[in-house]
């Protein structure tokens, strides 16, 4: 018998823990393009004091431990490079307090985006969270472990800027709590105490987030889409920043793509407005429409196309997948506003060089304060050679967003080099100091983040 | 190649000026109208090219069947008038790109039901009334083989139109089909009034969707029980086109147990859904939309009816929800003739 499987065995029980090879293969990849490799395990513990022991006994083993959330993230974040044990958080499923007035929940690390969404509906219809255009099973602590951002993005930024405090089981196995719980107050803030923000954006590698509060926003009783759409892509950063201007919108998405056909080069606005009653929705609706995008109609530069109420929940996922056999990878960048055009022009050229047909969106983060720009790659999962097609398209994409200025969002292990090569040497060095303390057995997600 | 025939002598010796002055969205007087459609039909800008909202009404309001609207359509087009902005045209044009390979063809030797660009609308045609009916353009990635491209004339481009459509022609006559019945207006309207304006062949004879659903409740009159509803009819824009088909509506409520309700926006005087009007570049069409909605809704429930029956997937997708939030029920037409013969249309309750 071997010594890890009876271990694990023993901290969370045979049901959950696996090392058949059938199970393990299902752990073994991604959606995208990575190239897929096997755990050892698949663990799928039920509270904050398993982990904690799966995490001592992987330092004891030496063993690799890898995150594991809904595993939408693509780039292979979550891919066990190295072997060791696929932590499944999924069982980690309660929402364990939703504060009305102060309006947060704090939630375990399994719960996904759309359970949390239809609790919500359910029980605090005036209160949502900004959830991304990811599918429904993608969990909240994955979401702010890679810095995601949802459909509120446009007024309040990342989602991982909406944390109000984290409990965190760190690569040795102790737990710690950040923001105002970690003092016995309630989960409100993540500030004022000192700043030791070492969980967000770091893909898992310097400890597993067990339990997340986050921020929520009053949910209007209307919320609609608007759609407006443009020729000309230099049109898109000035109608953004003319947009964000009016502080009245929830979300700002431009996209353009060859598939379908109607989308081919143009700039499709979708622009989510909330109200609470007919009123103030046609209030809303004439400043935006009318007063700051109405010159655009007359002269014929843009055109409307509509608002309707409700939200279509996700609406990324089916932009992508317009080639046979289903398989498709983006790149995903934080970029200047004003780089779309450029963004547009360049990832249309390498996605035709690549036969691969275009799709790019920039969504709005903040009032056009920066925008999450991404180039989506289609490839058939069952034909290798458009899957390489695909993966030289992100490599060159991934270089690409450098060129131009932005920076990669949720890099994989080439996109990670990259942006090492050209961080600040004495921020790489600190970065590394801060993970030989954190990890001293490099057990957490190794491959990621490494810093040689 | 094809032209349109349009007649400007008629226009001299006309008594009336029907086609302009009766036109719900301007206010023209005869003499102002006598002038500005022979301005235009000499080839000359006119406000008219400007501020038409593209309802198709005037196809039906000119006595003498000239086309004053498609005529309408080719000046706009001509003298670069586009009724909405550039992005909108180059965005409706390319929707009509079929780019899902090419479709099956099956023959049929016979009648066929035509559903056009709306195959993803097959569970409108379940049930009795459709059983046995051989159906063409019934797989949604290929439906644009069937797109009889007439919404085109609310883009002011005639040209796209005539470039496609013997293409669309071919391709359902390789079904080598008889009569075709129209699922939309918009085809039937196409086949039997376009395409001999501008001659453009048709080898087939086109059915009105209502004409049939009207015999087929006729064969099955036994089964009918009378709904018992006050109804509104949305009526389409191309349903002007077809204006000797458009009785069947009154004729299919009666049958059925209907009731037409009495108001002032209905038949001749229908108002268009809004959803054409809305993008236009003319200032203020968003408002101006909102306008004839409303119009048209408090009209529905002053008569008041229950149903609001639409044909056109179109003005349902436009006014549907807007009906619905006024306590009135959005319906199809071939589900209120289900719902006659007592079948159970998908998520009725
Ligand atoms: C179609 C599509 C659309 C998308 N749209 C968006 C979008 O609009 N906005 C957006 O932000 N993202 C989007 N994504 C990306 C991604 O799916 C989401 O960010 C998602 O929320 C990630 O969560 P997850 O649970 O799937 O994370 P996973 O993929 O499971 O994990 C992400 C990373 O975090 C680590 N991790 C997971 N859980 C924990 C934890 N509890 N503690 C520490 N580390 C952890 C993993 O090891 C991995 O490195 C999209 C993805 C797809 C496929
Ligand atoms: S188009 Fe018809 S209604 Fe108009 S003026 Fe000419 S003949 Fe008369
Ligand atoms: S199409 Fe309608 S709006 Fe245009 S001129 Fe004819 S009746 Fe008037």
């Amino acid at each position: 018998m071997d010594p890890i499987y009876q271990a694990l065995v023993d901290i969370v029980g045979q049901e959950h823990v696996s090392n058949q090879p059938e199970e393990l293969f299902i752990y073994s990849y991604d959606l995208g393009t990575t190239e897929p490799h096997r755990p050892d395990y698949a663990v799928t513990p039920r509270s904050t004091e398993e982990i904690q022991e799966i995490v001592k006994l992987a330092n004891r083993e030496k063993v690799p431990v890898v995150p594991l959330g809904g595993g939408l993230s693509l780039a292979g974040l979550a891919v066990p490079f190295r072997g060791g044990i696929a932590l499944d958080l999924k069982r980690m499923d309660s929402i364990l307090e939703v504060n009305e007035k102060a309006r947060y929940a704090v939630v375990e690390c399994g719960v996904s985006q759309g359970q949390l969404t239809s609790y919500l509906e359910r029980n605090y219809p005036h209160l949502t969270h900004s959830e991304p255009g990811a599918p429904p099973t993608a969990t909240i602590a994955g979401n702010v472990a890679i810095h995601g951002q949802g459909d509120l993005a446009q007024p309040y930024g990342f989602n991982s800027d909406m944390v109000n405090g984290l409990e965190i089981v760190l690569p040795t196995g102790e737990v710690c709590k950040f923001g105002s719980c970690s003092i016995g107050s309630g989960w409100f803030t993540q500030h004022p105490l000192p700043d030791v923000g070492l969980f967000l954006g770091w893909s898992g590698t310097t400890g597993i987030i067990t339990k997340v509060s986050i921020r929520l926003f009053p949910s209007k009783k209307i919320r609609g889409v608007g759609q407006f759409v443009v020729e000309d892509e230099e049109l898109v950063p000035e109608i953004m920043y003319k947009l964000t201007h009016t502080q009245m919108t929830e979300d700002i998405v431009a996209f353009s793509q060859a598939v379908p056909p109607f989308a081919s080069g143009l700039q499709h606005f979708t622009i989510n407005i909330a109200a609470d009653s007919e009123k103030e929705l046609e209030f809303k609706q004439e400043i935006i429409w009318d007063d700051t995008l109405g010159e655009y109609i007359r002269s014929g530069a843009g055109g409307f196309l509509g608002f309707r109420s409700g939200l279509q929940r996700p609406q990324v996922s089916k932009t992508s997948d317009w080639r046979k056999g289903g398989g498709f990878e983006y790149v995903g960048s934080i970029m200047p506003v004003d780089t779309y055009p450029e963004c547009y022009r360049r990832g249309r050229e390498i996605s035709e060089r690549h036969d691969i047909p275009y799709t790019v969106l920039g969504r709005c983060v903040g009032t056009a304060h920066a925008m999450m720009f991404s180039w989506t790659y289609a490839f058939n999962r069952a034909d290798p050679e458009t899957v390489r097609q695909a993966r030289e398209a992100l490599h060159e994409t991934d270089d690409l967003v450098l060129e131009l200025g932005g920076t990669i969002w949720k890099p994989g292990l080439y996109g990670q080099k990259l942006v090492m090569e050209r961080l600040d040497p004495n921020t790489l060095n600190l970065m590394k100091k801060i993970k030989q303390m954190l990890d001293p057995n490099g057990i957490m997600n190794p491959g990621n983040w490494e810093v040689s | 190649m094809y032209e349109l025939k349009f007649n400007e002598s008629e226009c001299l010796s006309c008594a009336t000026q029907d086609c302009l002055t009766r036109c719900q969205y301007m206010d023209i007087d005869r003499d102002t109208a006598k002038a500005e459609i022979l301005k235009i039909a000499r080839g000359e800008d006119s406000f008219v090219l400007h501020d038409c909202v593209t309802c198709y009404a005037c196809e039906e309001y000119c006595p003498v069947n000239n086309h004053p609207f498609y005529l309408i359509v080719e000046k706009q087009e001509e003298l670069d008038v586009p009724p909405l902005p550039r992005p909108l045209i180059r965005r409706g044009i390319q929707m009509g790109i079929p780019f899902r390979g090419e479709p099956v063809i099956d023959e049929i030797n016979g009648q066929t039901l035509d559903m056009g660009a709306f195959a993803d609308l097959m569970y409108l045609i379940q049930g009795k009334l459709f059983e046995g009916l051989p159906v063409i353009s019934t797989d949604p990635r290929k439906m644009f083989h069937y797109f009889c491209q007439l919404m085109y004339l609310h883009y002011g481009r005639a040209s796209v139109i005539k470039e496609r459509l013997p293409g669309i022609i071919q391709t359902i006559a390789k079904h080598n089909v008889t009569e075709v019945i129209c699922f939309h207006d918009e085809c039937y309207g196409t086949y039997t009034s376009y395409c001999p304006a501008v001659g453009i062949e048709v080898p087939f004879k086109s059915i009105h969707f209502f004409e049939f659903l009207y015999n087929r409740l006729n064969e099955l009159k036994g089964e009918i029980t009378p709904v018992n509803l006050k109804v509104a009819y949305q009526r389409p824009c191309s349903s002007r086109l077809s204006s000797d088909k458009h009785h069947f509506v009154r004729d299919i409520f009666d049958l059925i147990g209907a009731e037409y309700v009495e108001r002032e926006y209905v038949d001749e005087n229908a108002l268009c859904c809004g959803g054409t009007i809305q993008g236009q570049r003319r200032e203020g069409s968003r408002k101006r939309t909102a306008d004839v909605q409303k119009r048209n809704i408090e009209d529905i429930k002053n008569a008041g009816a229950e149903i609001c029956v639409f044909n056109c997937p179109a003005c349902y997708t436009t006014m549907g929800r807007l009906v619905a939030q006024n306590g009135i029920r959005p319906v199809f037409m071939s589900d209120l003739c289900r719902l006659a013969i007592g079948e159970k249309p998908a998520g009725w309750r």
